[in-house]
């Protein structure tokens, strides 16, 4: 039987405040165990939640981002389970009325096309803590500090179709979200995690079958690779005209395979009921709009400008548009430069090279947006030729540079890279090679003609080591001219 | 010097007949000598009021005192207190020390208040007699056989056995005018957000609102000046003026016009209370008040509403107890669930159970809208009766309670019967609206209540009103004879 998959996402996304949704404790990561949680965030008896409207903002943000209709009156729920990192029994969150409702975002897909998957709707809730089940002697610890994290849970219509379209989701709103400045996107912290449900259906089927869920991925190649292997699982089941049972499954990337969470033997009833200890968020027209204004170009803008206004292909334009901080820096140098092309290919060239060999990214690399422009206006002008402006940005990659476009001068004075152009400074020098090495340039007038483009190489190697950068262009057309004579 | 009001014991510290300190000993000592009898206190905090009245009278010796500066007091065990045990009337939280004070409880201790301690309560104010608590009943000082009224019923029992001159209270269905109304005192329950919640331990949360209970409505408008205003750190405080509550006290009533709701006499109330009521109607048309018959008639859905809402939200707001972070921990857990069966299991008592398993059962899949929205909905309707009622009249009055103090153990058999008690009160909470119980008459011997029911945010026409009632009649000053009980 022919299949046909179907996947909606459920992403969390914690959102960059500095203190917590309810409670006036910070948000940062990495602090000792329950340093970070108050009295609002332990649960004690009697204290009460105040709402912090940052987090309204960028919710609203990210819906206006989104397209998306803006929830005027939102309404924050009791969602009722014990979990011992649960402190109040219950989580605070939105069901009937969130801040988000309907939007869409554009993904695209290998094939250069785009589609579009709708979102249903996306609302603010607090995260929970965490359990630490290792160093307590059979016993679980807990740590508080990430209880009350605001979080944005963005649910996606069920309208996507493969593991490479969900990736292409939750790769293009970590995009959106990261540019919208409202979540760090860090993955590896549990910035941003992933919740998939997938199910299979014959193919032309209305009806969905029945889906799993597959909680807490939390990097982009997983929610690929987990999707591949649960849609796997599943046909194998189906093929063999067994039924998939409704649960909770976790990815295990070491095996590559999902499985079952611990059953429970009863469906979760969450009893949920509008928090009584908190109002109802009611904002305006008015407010909706100041938001607006202050939302920056976002990814589909500026890869759509990249390509009509800059002539940028698809493809680079979508990989430079991506990251807000990389399109900035492109940008940047591009402008400086004047050539968005140059500037694209040095970007996605040496740059993103750099990066996945420091493992740093955008922001901690030492050479700044104006310097690669200053390199790359010097290039344009011949005064650095590839190899001379390669040389000059591993240097300032080293540290050999404070981060002015002055220094980038001075690294090619310094260097000795500038390059020289001037053909009669290059043809003395072409001639004190040319009498250095008799025996090659007897070799050279013995290659046959076709084959003389290749024996022309040591010349220029030896032409470049006397004179440091020389411009390769005009090197080649004198050698060819002298030798020519010779011959 | 126990038989005081909290404006006598102003005037008198103000006067210099006694320190606060002498006041503060007196009060510790005749707790000693008598609580026993009633069980009004948890906690005694003895040398925290001693440091207390010592700082105060500190402060009036340079010249820095105001009404409040060394006045004694206690507060309800929901109340959290910093340093100072808070229990809520519970095994669970038997162990419970908040780190951090109930803006109430700050309030006063900025006033200069003293603290004598905390008072006894129906576990998590559940309750309308005071014998659910883990701490053990407390007796009505005008028949120990009688229960005192709850939730708060120990803030009653201390004010009436004269422990202290006022304490605070909370009210979520009645629980401040019900146990006022008992013991013959005066009690006030705010308007809903008029009063911070913060620190005040949640039973319902969107009922539940902090007052005072007092010998007359004097010292309530003194409670009130201390207690109201916004606070940022409660969402459903109200950010409005506070006038001061006693400046309005002596106002003319002339013209009052009082609404008296049809529903609220009706013919399963005894002849007896009926008549003590009518009485006290009388008093105000003597003042020149004006009598309107009213109907709220949505007056019948009120008990089994709240009885939806109170506990739906209760079963929420008691999820914290879980034995992980503070409070009541059962012995050897075998494993998380076992922590959590046990420690709730063993650490609420038999009235917490039951709401909560109610309030989870109104709000499960597949029942949420036939109970708790319907009784949402019920909500509205009973707020639109009096919103419409405040159209025509001043002021609703009526009767507190359908009876006087009953016998303890006369009603737990039975908890609807129970739940009945607070027919006149609970709508009052599910409206939001302010409301009073003051001492108008006796049945056999027993004080009988006169619940004044005010407009939103109109607490300084309720004293007012209640006021001028006690400057007329002296229903207010009579106490249970304690002599006879205690011996002093």
């Amino acid at each position: 039987m022919k299949w046909e998959v179907v996947i909606g996402l459920e992403i969390h996304a914690q959102l960059a405040t500095k203190s917590k949704i309810f409670s006036g404790s910070s948000t940062a990561y990495g602090a000792e165990a329950n340093t970070q949680a108050n009295a609002v965030d332990l649960g004690l008896p009697g204290v009460l939640p105040v709402f912090n409207e940052e987090a309204l903002r960028m919710a609203v943000k990210f819906g206006l981002a989104i397209d998306a209709e803006i929830g005027l009156k939102s309404v924050f729920d009791r969602k009722n389970y014990f979990y011992p990192d649960s402190p109040k029994g219950y989580q605070t969150t939105q069901l009937h009325h969130p801040i988000v409702g309907m939007g869409h975002i554009d993904i695209e897909l290998e094939d250069g096309s785009s589609k579009r998957i709708n979102v249903t709707r996306a609302h603010l809730e607090e995260d929970a803590g965490k359990s630490v089940h290792e160093g307590f002697h059979g016993m679980s610890g807990i740590d508080l500090n990430r209880a009350g994290t605001p979080l944005i849970e963005i649910v996606s219509e069920p309208e996507m179709r493969t593991a490479k379209e969900a990736a292409a989701y939750f790769r293009k709103m970590h995009s959106i979200v990261t540019y919208l400045g409202i979540c760090d996107g860090d993955l590896s912290q549990g910035s941003m995690r992933c919740d998939c449900n997938v199910s299979l259906r014959p193919k032309g089927q209305e009806a969905f079958g029945t889906r799993t869920e597959i909680k807490n991925v939390n990097s982009f190649r997983n929610v690929e690779r987990a999707i591949d292997a649960e849609i796997e699982r599943q046909m194998d089941i189906l093929e063999d005209g067994g039924k998939i049972v409704q649960e909770t499954r976790l990815y295990d990337a070491d095996k590559n395979e999902t499985r079952a969470m611990r059953s429970k033997e009863v469906a979760n009833d969450y009893r949920y009921f509008p928090c009584p200890d908190l109002l109802p968020v009611i904002i305006d027209d008015h407010y909706v709009e100041a938001v607006r204004a202050t939302l920056p170009e976002l990814p589909d803008a500026k890869r759509a400008r990249f390509v009509h206004t800059h002539s940028l292909s698809p493809v680079d334009a979508a990989i430079l548009a991506a990251n807000r901080e990389l399109a900035h820096y492109f940008e940047t140098a591009a402008q400086i430069a004047n050539d968005y092309k140059l500037a694209a290919n040095w970007v996605q060239g040496d740059v993103s090279a750099t990066l996945n060999r420091l493992e740093i990214s955008i922001s901690e690399l030492a050479v700044s947006a104006e310097q690669l422009g200053r390199i790359l206006q010097l290039i344009k002008d011949n005064t650095l030729n590839n190899g001379g402006a390669k040389e000059v940005f591993n240097a300032l990659v080293e540290g050999k540079g404070d981060g002015s476009a002055e220094s980038v001068d001075k690294l090619v004075d310094s260097l000795g890279l500038k390059q020289v152009s001037d053909s009669g400074a290059i043809e003395a020098i072409v001639a004190e090679v040319l009498a250095a090495n008799p025996k090659l340039v007897e070799g050279y007038l013995a290659t046959p003609e076709d084959k003389r483009a290749k024996a022309i190489g040591p010349f220029i190697g030896l032409v470049r080591k006397a004179a440091k950068g020389v411009n390769p262009q005009v090197v080649m057309d004198v050698l060819q001219k002298k030798l020519n004579e010779l011959g | 010097m126990h038989n005081k009001t909290i404006a006598d014991i102003s005037r008198d510290l103000a006067a210099g007949e006694y320190s606060s300190v002498e006041i503060t000993e007196h009060l510790l000592t005749r707790i000693k000598q008598t609580d026993h009898h009633y069980n009004s206190f948890i906690t005694v905090s003895e040398e925290q009021a001693l440091a207390q009245a010592k700082a105060a009278d500190a402060r009036r010796a340079a010249g820095d005192a105001d009404a409040w500066t060394g006045v004694p007091m206690a507060h309800k065990d929901i109340f959290c207190t910093n340093g100072v045990l808070t229990t809520c009337g519970s095994k669970m939280l038997s162990n419970f020390v908040a780190p951090y004070n109930a803006t109430i409880v700050e309030n006063f201790n900025n006033a200069g208040a003293v603290s004598l301690g905390k008072l006894n309560m129906d576990e998590f104010a559940m309750g309308s007699s005071n014998e659910s608590s883990f701490y053990g009943a407390v007796k009505n000082p005008w028949d120990t056989d009688r229960v005192p009224g709850g939730s708060s019923g120990g803030s009653a029992a201390a004010v009436a056995a004269q422990l202290v001159p006022g304490a605070t209270a909370s009210d979520t269905g009645g629980s401040i005018r019900q146990p006022a109304a008992f013991c013959g005192l005066t009690g006030l329950k705010p308007t809903y957000g008029r009063v911070s919640r913060w620190g005040m331990i949640a039973y319902a949360s969107s009922l539940d609102q902090a007052g005072s209970i007092t010998r007359t409505a004097e010292d309530s408008a003194m409670m009130l000046n201390v207690m109201a205003g916004f606070d940022a750190k409660d969402s459903t405080c109200m950010e409005r003026d506070v006038p001061d509550y006693t400046a309005t006290l002596n106002d003319s009533i002339e013209g009052l016009t009082i609404g008296l709701p049809k529903e609220y006499f009706r013919s399963d109330l005894s002849a007896d209370m009926q008549q003590q009521v009518r009485n006290a109607i009388s008093e105000y048309e003597k003042m020149g008040a004006r009598v309107k018959e009213i109907s709220l008639p949505n007056t019948h859905l009120a008990i089994p509403a709240y009885y939806i809402i109170a506990p739906a939200e209760c079963s929420a707001n008691l999820s914290r107890m879980d034995g992980v972070r503070f409070g009541y921990r059962c012995e050897n857990p075998q494993d998380i669930n076992d922590l959590y069966k046990r420690s709730r299991g063993e650490g609420f008592g038999i009235e917490v159970k039951r709401r909560i398993m109610v309030g989870a059962y109104a709000l499960s899949a597949g029942f949420y809208d036939a109970y708790y929205k319907k009784a949402q909905q019920v909500r509205r309707l009973i707020k639109n009766d009096f919103v419409n009622a405040f159209k025509e009249v001043d002021i609703i009055m009526g009767p507190t309670t359908p009876t006087p103090a009953f016998k303890r153990g006369e009603k737990t058999a039975d908890p609807v019967d129970m739940y009945l008690e607070d027919i006149f009160t609970i709508a009052l909470n599910l409206a939001g609206l302010p409301g009073m119980s003051i001492s108008c008459g006796q049945v056999n011997n027993l004080p009988v209540g006169l619940q004044l029911i005010g407009n939103y945010f109109d607490e300084g026409r309720l004293l007012n009103a209640a006021h001028q009632f006690q400057q007329h009649t002296d229903w207010h000053l009579k106490t249970p004879d304690l002599k006879n009980l205690t011996g002093i």
